[in-house]
């Protein structure tokens, strides 16, 4: 068995953030339990995102490449890097939890017999590892009782990037047997949803509003609150996809990445995947019937009560202090 | 076509959530269920590709007793029939033993497409269809908004993150995991209902499957998230808090 190992992931060219974060969680997976950690890059040109991590504090950079990795196929994937993981045998696989992760790593880890430890907000001495359950309003601790590695991907945003270690790392490149007949699916160039006509990226204000205002019929009362603060009206995805609203007023990881001045959150859970959308937002007013909600976690003010309440209330002083 | 719509009973989404006492999970005893939102989704796409190009929906859930009432409740919307898989404690299975479960059911129907739903509302793995996928040897694409059938097999609309997308064409049968918002919900009419009581609904165990849980993951313990962020509470009358907002609004924030 050797170590741990981070497989890294190449987006438009660079590292996207949460790649440096799985390094940086690798990092300190192998601090615990005092063993190497190697970071592997699939793709077809894997040259200059290896040199940058070869200036990392990291035993081995491996370059997983081959012209079938240029485009991304699960196929392709974990063929790749099932034959690299016979080869190398650690202990933990560590991953960014990107949709491209979760396309393939599940499948990779079923061919060792075991299961991907998904989207992990913290790592704990054992190691155990947590992550949310019940859309963030619980939290569960696993722990593996395998023998074979132990997959594990971490949630954007959870650990820190700024801390992976720098060091020295030597590059090696590992050329895994692939052939085309082998990929059953043909992806198509990644494309752009309907033009966008509101830029919710450069609002000073927003108010959002998700599933707690129950009806289509009722969307005009946190309109009126957005008309009177002079904000951007957004929502949550069940909103767009109830066709509420259009879809480029979702904010969100599948949506618009927002941070207004204030982000005024009605009737909205708080999953992190409406989270990773708008916690960049200066100041958060969170607005929400159950306390416990995963939306005061990141809220700046937080009213617990019913919407439909405090909304026109809400809309009534601000007109008045508008006056 | 005949479609293989798996589906997960899942705890109503604003119930109330109550630790058990061994801390592993939560009473179960007096919650209410529902369809899980993702899975809504994927039964929508199957009936509507059967109302497209014929064929079957057939929907498979695994879980206790009390999951025959969202097998009824797809039944009603349109699915043809029900294949309940008999286990309890589903929480204590982890996904590779839960898409084995589900694999081995699917496996004697040799359905043209399995449709799951992305992630689970409750567990939250969004594993288990790629896992089956995987089992059952064959092709997959997950986070699918859209399915068109095609001469060669399927053209399906993949979602990527922030606002893009990406076309995947790929040969049936397949597995597809079903993102939500591809599709208008459907309601069961009063007709569906009672159609649905008397379609089949197949009952088989993990036994009769052989296929045991043998976790390789184990969910340790659950808790209520500690809160990192000191989150200013307003309390008092809805007129109260409006107020206090709009002067934090005004002289802390300055946005007004
Ligand atoms: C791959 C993937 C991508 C996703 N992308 C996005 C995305 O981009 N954006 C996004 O938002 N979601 C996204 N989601 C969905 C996300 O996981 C949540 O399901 C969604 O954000 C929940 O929306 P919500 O908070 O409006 O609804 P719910 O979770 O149903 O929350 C409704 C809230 O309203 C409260 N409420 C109810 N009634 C009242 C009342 N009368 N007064 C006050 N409060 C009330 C409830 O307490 C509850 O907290 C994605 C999911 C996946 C798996
Ligand atoms: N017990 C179950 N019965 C039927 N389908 C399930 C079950 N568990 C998971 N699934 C399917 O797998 C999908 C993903 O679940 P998960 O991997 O738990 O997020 C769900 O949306 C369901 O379609």
């Amino acid at each position: 068995m050797s170590g741990v190992w981070v497989v890294v992931e190449e987006r438009d060219g660079r590292m996207g953030r949460i790649s440096w974060e799985a390094v940086a969680t690798g990092q300190e997976l192998g601090a615990q339990l005092g063993v190497p950690v190697c970071a592997a890059l699939p793709g077809a040109q894997t040259e200059a995102l290896a040199a940058e991590l070869a200036a990392k504090a990291l035993n081995r950079v491996v370059r997983v490449e081959h012209a079938l990795l240029g485009a991304y196929t699960a196929d392709g994937f974990t063929l790749a890097l099932e034959q690299l993981l016979r080869a190398e045998q650690p202990e933990f696989v560590v991953f960014p939890h990107t949709y491209q992760v979760r396309d393939y790593a599940p499948a990779l880890a079923a061919r060792f017999g075991q299961v991907l430890i998904g989207d992990v907000t913290q790592v704990g001495t054992g190691p155990v590892f947590t992550r949310q359950l019940m859309q963030g309003r619980l939290s569960g601790t696993y722990c593996p009782t395998g023998s074979g590695p132990c997959f594990v991907s971490v949630q954007s945003g959870a650990f820190r990037a700024d801390a992976v270690k720098a060091g020295t790392a030597e590059v090696t490149v590992f050329s895994p047997v692939l052939e085309a007949g082998q990929l059953r699916t043909r992806p198509s160039e990644p494309f752009r949803g309907s033009a966008q006509t509101v830029d919710l990226g450069s609002a000073q204000m927003i108010v959002s509003v998700g599933r707690g205002i129950k009806e289509a019929e009722n969307l005009p009362l946190v309109q009126e609150l957005a008309t009177a603060l002079g904000a951007e009206l957004a929502a949550s995805r069940p909103i767009c996809d109830n066709g509420w609203l259009p879809m480029e007023r979702q904010v969100g990881s599948s949506g618009q990445t927002v941070a207004p001045k204030l982000y005024v959150a009605v009737g909205i859970s708080g999953a992190i995947q409406h989270l990773v959308g708008m916690k960049g937002s200066q100041c958060v007013v969170a607005i929400n019937k159950d306390a416990d909600a995963p939306i005061f976690e990141v809220a700046d003010y937080g009213i617990v009560g019913d919407l439909f309440e405090v909304v026109p209330a809400l809309t009534e002083a601000v007109k008045n202090a508008r006056q | 076509m005949k479609i293989v719509v798996a589906i997960k009973q899942v705890p109503e989404r604003d119930a109330p959530l109550r630790i058990d006492a061994a801390g592993k999970w939560i009473e179960e005893a007096d919650l209410q269920w529902a369809m899980n939102e993702s899975d809504a989704y994927a039964l929508e796409e199957a009936l509507q590709l059967k109302e497209k190009h014929g064929g079957e929906v057939v929907v498979l859930s695994a879980g206790p007793e009390r999951v025959g009432s969202t097998i009824r409740e797809a039944l009603a919307k349109g699915a043809d029939r029900g294949i309940h898989v008999d286990c309890d404690n589903p929480a204590q299975w982890d996904a590779l033993g839960m898409a084995r479960l589900l694999a081995e059911a699917i496996r004697g129907e040799s359905p043209d497409l399995v449709l799951t739903g992305l992630q689970s509302d409750d567990l939250g793995l969004g594993q288990t269809g790629v896992i089956v996928a995987e089992l059952l040897g064959l092709p997959h694409a997950s986070l699918i908004l859209h399915v068109e059938k095609t001469d060669a097999g399927l053209k399906v609309k993949r979602e990527l993150e922030e606002g893009w997308f990406q076309e995947i064409e790929l040969p049936v049968p397949a597995v597809l995991t079903i993102q939500s918002g591809g599709n208008k919900l459907r309601y069961a009419t009063l007709m569906g209902i009672k159609r649905a009581k008397t379609k089949e609904v197949r009952r088989v165990t993990a036994a009769e499957l052989g296929v045991a849980s043998n976790a390789v993951v184990a969910l340790e313990r659950i808790a209520v998230p500690q809160k990192q962020k000191s989150t200013q509470m307003l309390t008092g009358s809805p007129k109260d808090v409006a107020a206090t907002l709009v002067e934090k609004l005004k002289f802390e924030v300055r946005v007004l």
